[in-house]
């Protein structure tokens, strides 16, 4: 098991590798920069502002700064300041090796738009944002998903079934893109019970978090019907039946924690889809989130931010997925990584 | 059941009698299966007339989609601000100015919201047919190769699968969006880059929507490809085939393909509402169709930000698009329930 982590974790670091080399390259084919944008801009102050930020450099060298920079751990004495030039996600401090001194570890880099941010600090003020939004989609996902999914498969091929997973398609067919201005219009200026936009209450949560974990919920709930109405037709459910035990012993124990292994294997993309999907729900809401941030830095063809946005969220994605196939060789004993 | 299915298909794999017996057994049954659910024809009834009205949309939309009719914009007729109670008519003391010439109302821009509803109806039904077909080629191309020659090539087309699908697909399609906007938009005439632009403009901005949709979403079908191709591989009948001596080819797409593409085929069916509604968030945040196309994702980004005054210019193209993501659900659900042999055996 721990060579298989080690492996995963290994494997990670060269998808991040490879991911970050294939934006680079795309993100510097698309003609245009950081600095053309604004108009009237004298190409010396652009030529300038270039070299200021090292973007004359061959491309080659400046992939290498950037991975560099990012990669590299570094320990800073008590002079350390933070700069626009040095700002790190990740601060340790080690005061045992003496008074200031710091583990630092993933310096983004300066914004190339707003040059008085950092990437880090966007990261660090719009991230968590995103988090708490994406988590709160999946927990409305899994709380109505399960339930429904399970009281689905009880009662397969009655109304209650069909009821359930017409609900479920429902789900499906609303992405945020439409579930998002029905409940701002239904619950927002119709009847007036929660805030159209904005973010900072929790009343400001439950639509996004509605509008973005609804389609989830649908999906979980179908996974899970599936998946018990499977584990229900095991050899085992009916020696548990046949043993006399009862009903509820035999969904509850028996039944329900084999049947959620396969609903265990999809939290993990879920909640990668759920941080990346709150795009969206960001724009509609008004949420001051990352998202916002990339789909604007894209079109402003700001270098750092876009590559900083694409590593955090693929980095998110694979360790989610690893995550889930330790949860999973954890709940299937039957599971061995070797 | 199984058992049943696995004897005609091991039948057709002597020459000469599988013929007829085995694609009609198969299909038909499948048909009948697909028929007798209601939800799932229903489904497929409004996909029908979908795709009537897409390709009927100049003689079934009252005006036209990118007229301006600024004097006109932001009216609706009377009975949408009966609908939505918060458009209090101009009469009523309210701010909003009847027109009884828009069905719908007009938007922003004064052009007829009826009107680009319908038209909308072509971006997103040729999203749902276009985008799939990309990523099955693409898809279940590498998966056929990759679990039928399998070795050191199986593992450069998985890792590389992986690979791809570490990378966040939202951001891959904005990237490659822009890449594609901005890159192709401004080259010399006459090169093949230009060739592509022009197809892309003529097309109101759809063609690059169907590639980068499309080069984002081929490694579920890869990987699905491949698992399928490994466990079919195994079966008794293809050994058969081996045993008799039939070359790689026609074991692949005679003996392989049909027994696989049932399950990839109602995955892809389940994913087009996916590609309906990556369209409609490409054009939701500006990098979908060129405008004035009509899209439903632009049509609820315009309308989005006016919803506390005028909701219908939003929730109506929300509606529509709902409609027919609802539909290919129902469609794909039926579907996979026809198809799915695994299915089979649960219901």
């Amino acid at each position: 098991m721990g060579k298989y982590i080690v492996r995963r974790l290994l494997w990670l670091v060269l998808v991040l590798f490879v991911v970050s080399a294939i934006t680079f390259i795309m993100m510097r084919l698309v003609p245009g920069g950081p600095f053309n944008t604004e108009r009237g801009v004298p190409p010396a102050i652009i030529a300038n502002l270039e070299r200021r930020y090292n973007l004359d450099a061959p491309l080659i060298e400046q992939y290498v700064d950037y991975v560099a920079g990012l990669a590299l751990p570094r320990i800073t004495d008590s002079s350390f300041r933070r700069s626009v030039a040095e700002d790190y996600l990740i601060n340790i401090p080690l005061d045992f090796l003496g008074e200031g001194t710091a583990l630092r570890w993933m310096n983004f880099g300066p914004s190339l738009t707003r040059r008085s941010q950092t990437v880090t600090a966007i990261i660090s003020d719009t991230l968590p944002v995103s988090m708490q939004l994406g988590t709160a989609a999946l927990l409305v996902g899994v709380l109505i998903g399960v339930p429904l999914g399970i009281f689905a498969a009880l009662r397969r091929n009655t109304w209650g079934d069909f009821v359930g997973m017409g609900v479920a398609i429902l789900g499906v067919s609303v992405p945020a893109i439409i579930l998002g201005p029905i409940l701002q219009y239904v619950f927002g200026v119709g009847l007036g019970w929660l805030p159209v936009t904005g973010w900072g209450s929790f009343a400001q949560v439950i639509m996004p978090a509605f509008a973005l974990g609804f389609a989830q919920s649908a999906l979980i709930a179908r996974l899970t019907r599936a998946s018990l109405l499977q584990v229900l037709n095991e050899d085992y459910i009916r020696t548990a039946r046949a043993k006399g035990l009862h009903n509820r012993t035999v969904i509850i124990v028996h039944a329900l924690k084999n049947a959620l292994i396969p609903v265990v294997t999809v939290l993990g993309p879920l909640a990668a889809a759920l941080l990346t999907g709150t795009f969206v729900v960001e724009i509609i809401f008004g949420i001051p989130g990352l998202g916002k941030f990339f789909v604007n830095s894209i079109i402003n063809r700001d270098y750092t931010i876009i590559m900083g946005t694409v590593l955090l969220y693929a980095a998110v994605l694979v360790f989610a997925n690893l995550i889930v196939d330790i949860v999973y060789a954890w709940i299937d004993p039957r599971i061995r990584y070797t | 059941m199984t058992s049943n299915l696995k004897r005609s298909t091991a039948a057709a794999a002597i020459p000469g009698l599988n013929a007829e017996t085995k694609p009609e057994s198969l299909w038909r049954s499948s048909v009948q299966r697909l028929t007798r659910n209601r939800s799932a024809v229903v489904g497929l009834a409004i996909i029908l007339l979908t795709i009537l009205v897409a390709v009927f949309a100049p003689q079934l939309a009252p005006m036209d989609y990118k007229t301006q009719v600024l004097s006109d914009a932001n009216t609706a007729p009377r009975w949408v601000t009966q609908v939505f109670p918060v458009m209090r008519p101009a009469d009523d003391g309210g701010y909003v100015k009847i027109n009884e010439t828009y069905l719908l109302g007009a938007d922003r821009l004064g052009r007829d919201l009826f009107s680009r509803i319908i038209y909308g109806t072509r971006v997103s039904l040729m999203v749902a047919f276009v985008g799939p077909l990309v990523a099955l080629i693409v898809g279940l191309t590498l998966g056929l190769v990759s679990g039928y020659v399998g070795g050191w090539v199986d593992n450069v087309i998985m890792r590389f699968t992986d690979i791809m699908y570490a990378f966040p697909t939202l951001l891959l399609v904005i990237l490659l969006m822009s890449f594609f906007r901005s890159s192709l938009g401004n080259v010399e005439p006459g090169t093949f880059a230009f060739q592509v632009g022009e197809l892309d403009r003529a097309s109101g901005g759809m063609l690059f929507i169907f590639i980068g949709v499309g080069l984002t979403s081929w490694m579920q079908t890869a990987r699905l490809t491949r698992g399928q191709v490994l466990f079919v591989r195994e079966q008794e009948y293809i050994t058969a085939a081996r045993a008799i001596g039939s070359p790689t080819w026609p074991i692949l797409t005679r003996h392989i393909l049909p027994n696989i593409l049932g399950p990839i085929v109602v995955a892809e069916t389940l994913t087009i509402p996916r590609y309906i509604s990556f369209e409609a968030f490409l054009s939701f945040i500006g990098l979908g169709v060129n405008p004035p196309t009509p899209s439903w994702g632009a049509m609820i980004s315009e309308g989005a930000g006016a919803i506390s005054t005028y909701p219908n210019q939003a929730i109506f193209p929300a509606l529509a698009l709902f409609l027919v993501m609802f539909s290919f659900n129902f469609l794909g659900d039926g579907l996979r329930d026809a198809l799915d042999p695994r299915m089979r055996g649960i219901e």
